[in-house]
């Protein structure tokens, strides 16, 4: 299932997932967004930037507490938490914003 | 919410009509070459896959003896059709244990049996229940051997003890030995094998993890509850699965064992480089694979010099470190034999409680109404504690020691009787959500039932596939995703830590000093 942003089509694998992580950009999100029909919020690009940053350092999207609790401090405690982060990303925090943002796909037990 | 439609509760649950191949679309992703290769097998179906197939079937039937009984003696006697969650949530005919084996069953009896040979060669295998190996029997196998959770409640019924996830673990070593293996179950082996777990979490991750859990119990509790990784000389090695790093409500019950861990001073770690208990080695049914999963636990071991193993909450893990851990690694000579070899969590936490060596405060727990959910691998082919049928009795007894408020959930469906949480076996994955939606069926009906007889909130369990697929599932079915908790989640709220009542003490002190000073 290739996406086209800008012209260019981005490889992705069977689940959506970039194929190559390096061909990720902001339009790459926005596009993926589009197709599940999410308009992306400044509080979804929060959580993306975050999951990136994350990513940049340990190579693997951050536990759904880390996240929760750096969301918790960036936005509010109210929203410091998953139920939030499902509101935003209903089909699962970790999975659908790490997709948003370029990284792999959480696997195993989760 | 969904492509497909969400079985009704029933009103009694009787038998559903059976509507054969309704499910034969679900296939799971099939793995590429980057998933196969790691794991030894080929990179895409091979071309002569019939003759390898029947060869591997061949091997297996030479090594495991079991497999040949359970092809060679049912007889038809129905009395597993209606046991599997699978079959009761999606109807399909071929989701019946026995019509799901004799998938396989036709093809052996075709091929190894001489009454299969003899009107197979006149061209009318069907005479005699057996098949030709075609292209289509095997994408039956693909489809419907991932239909199966390998949970063994059929096999709780069947009079002769066949055992369905042996029958199921042999289909797929098969399908992957031709290079027709599954991406769920196949990506996870091999991060283990080059990451040491199944999320793919690095050592620093993990470490910048485990800090984290750190602070927040210290903002919690005041207290510094440790969570060590590969401190050598440590006496207990802690192998949990990986989700517990990562996932809600995991992680709450990794805090939970660390917080008992402290309350009793025991000297303890996890590994970086066994950071994984499960072993999805056991759902492809690869011994070899199983084997080397799990030998990086006994070099952890090993190379931390550590006196004990404890298991976490893990159901399929618990199994291959009860049932057959020293069979793959052993012996675990090295390690200290006045304790089980493993140990399971709830086995430990169950001996302080006992002892009278953990304080709860079972108030913390009253905003919940609790059950319990028996996971399959737990429940059916292993054994907790010194005495039978500790398994079911061990978390119920954790539950109540730290709950004002627990029910069972009706007989039928707890203890070996359980139902599978539907998400078992490998097949815990977005591509096959249909049938883990479908497959939850009967336990959500029982725990709709305890809900509406006894108020109960939440359910708690002891594993990390179950978690997350009720997590998942529970929307479909109209409950909250939070309504699943980790049993040492409810360890964690209750438990009474001496150092926190210590340090609470020592503020009160100190606060009133300053009031007589003032």
């Amino acid at each position: 299932m290739p996406i086209e942003v800008n012209g260019k089509v981005i490889e992705t694998d069977e689940e959506g997932y970039l194929a190559n992580l390096n061909d990720w950009s902001p339009e790459v999100a926005e596009a993926m967004a589009k197709e599940d029909g999410v308009e992306l919020t400044d509080n979804h690009w929060e959580v993306i930037n975050f999951l990136r940053e994350y990513y940049d350092e340990y190579q693997i999207a951050p536990a759904v507490r880390v996240l929760t609790k750096a969301i918790g401090k960036k936005l509010g405690k109210d929203k410091g938490n998953s139920k939030y982060l499902y509101e935003l990303f209903p089909y699962g925090p970790a999975k659908q914003a790490c997709k948003y943002a370029g990284l792999p796909k959480p696997t195993g037990c989760v | 919410m969904a492509d497909f439609e969400v079985p009704k509760f029933r009103e009694i649950p009787i038998i559903p009509e059976p509507h054969p191949g309704v499910m034969a679309h679900s296939k799971p992703f099939v793995a590429k070459e980057e998933f196969q290769k790691p794991l030894g097998y080929p990179g895409e179906l091979v071309d002569n896959w019939q003759e390898a197939a029947l060869d591997k079937m061949k091997d297996l039937l030479g090594k495991y003896r079991s497999l040949r009984l359970f092809l060679d003696i049912c007889v038809k006697c129905g009395s597993c059709t209606d046991k599997c969650h699978y079959y009761l949530g999606t109807t399909d005919a071929y989701n019946m244990p026995v019509a799901r084996q004799d998938l396989l069953r036709k093809v052996y009896r075709r091929y190894f049996t001489f009454a299969g040979k003899f009107f197979g060669k006149l061209g009318i295998p069907g005479f005699v229940g057996a098949a030709d190996l075609t292209k289509e029997v095997l994408d039956e196998w693909y489809s419907y051997f991932h239909q199966c959770s390998q949970c063994r409640r059929c096999s709780v019924f069947c009079p002769y003890g066949i055992d369905t996830a042996e029958i199921s673990m042999a289909a797929r070593e098969i399908m992957d030995s031709v290079g027709l293996g599954q991406k769920y179950s196949n990506e996870i082996i091999g991060k283990v094998f080059k990451v040491g777990n199944n999320l793919g979490l690095p050592g620093p991750a993990l470490e910048d993890t485990l800090e984290g859990l750190e602070e927040d119990v210290y903002d919690d509790t005041g207290v510094h509850v440790r969570f060590p990784l590969d401190e050598e000389g440590a006496e207990i090695l802690l192998v949990t699965p990986s989700a517990d790093f990562f996932a809600e409500p995991h992680i709450d019950g990794l805090i939970g064992y660390a917080k008992v861990f402290h309350e009793v001073g025991a000297s303890w770690t996890l590994s970086s480089y066994a950071s994984e208990a499960a072993n999805f080695g056991m759902f492809i049914g690869s011994y070899e694979n199983m084997r080397k999963v799990s030998l990086r636990i006994r070099k952890a071991a090993q190379d931390l010099g550590v006196k004990r193993i404890i298991f976490g909450e893990c159901g399929h893990a618990w199994r291959v470190a009860y049932s057959f851990l020293n069979t793959l690694a052993g012996p675990f000579d090295f390690l200290d034999p006045n304790y089980p070899v493993p140990q399971h969590i709830c086995e430990y936490t169950y001996g302080l409680i006992k002892e009278g060596r953990l304080k709860f405060d079972k108030s913390q727990n009253d905003h919940m109404v609790l059950t319990f959910h028996d996971s399959c691998n737990v429940a059916r082919a292993s054994r907790m504690g010194d005495f039978p049928g500790g398994q079911f009795v061990i978390p119920r007894e954790i539950i109540k020691a730290t709950c004002n408020h627990f029910y069972d959930m009706d007989p039928d469906t707890v203890y070996d009787s359980t139902y599978c949480c539907g998400g078992g076996g490998g097949l815990l994955t977005d591509d096959l959500i249909e049938l883990r939606v479908k497959g939850a069926l009967p336990r959500m009906e029982a725990l709709k039932r305890v809900v509406e007889e006894h108020g109960v909130t939440h359910m708690a369990a002891i594993c990390a596939i179950c978690k997350s697929q009720f997590t998942k599932i529970f929307p479909y079915y109209g409950f909250e995703l939070d309504s699943i908790v980790s049993v040492h989640q409810l360890v964690s709220n209750a438990i009474i830590l001496s150092d926190q009542k210590k340090a609470e003490e020592e503020a009160s002190e100190t606060a009133e000093a300053a009031e007589t000073e003032e």
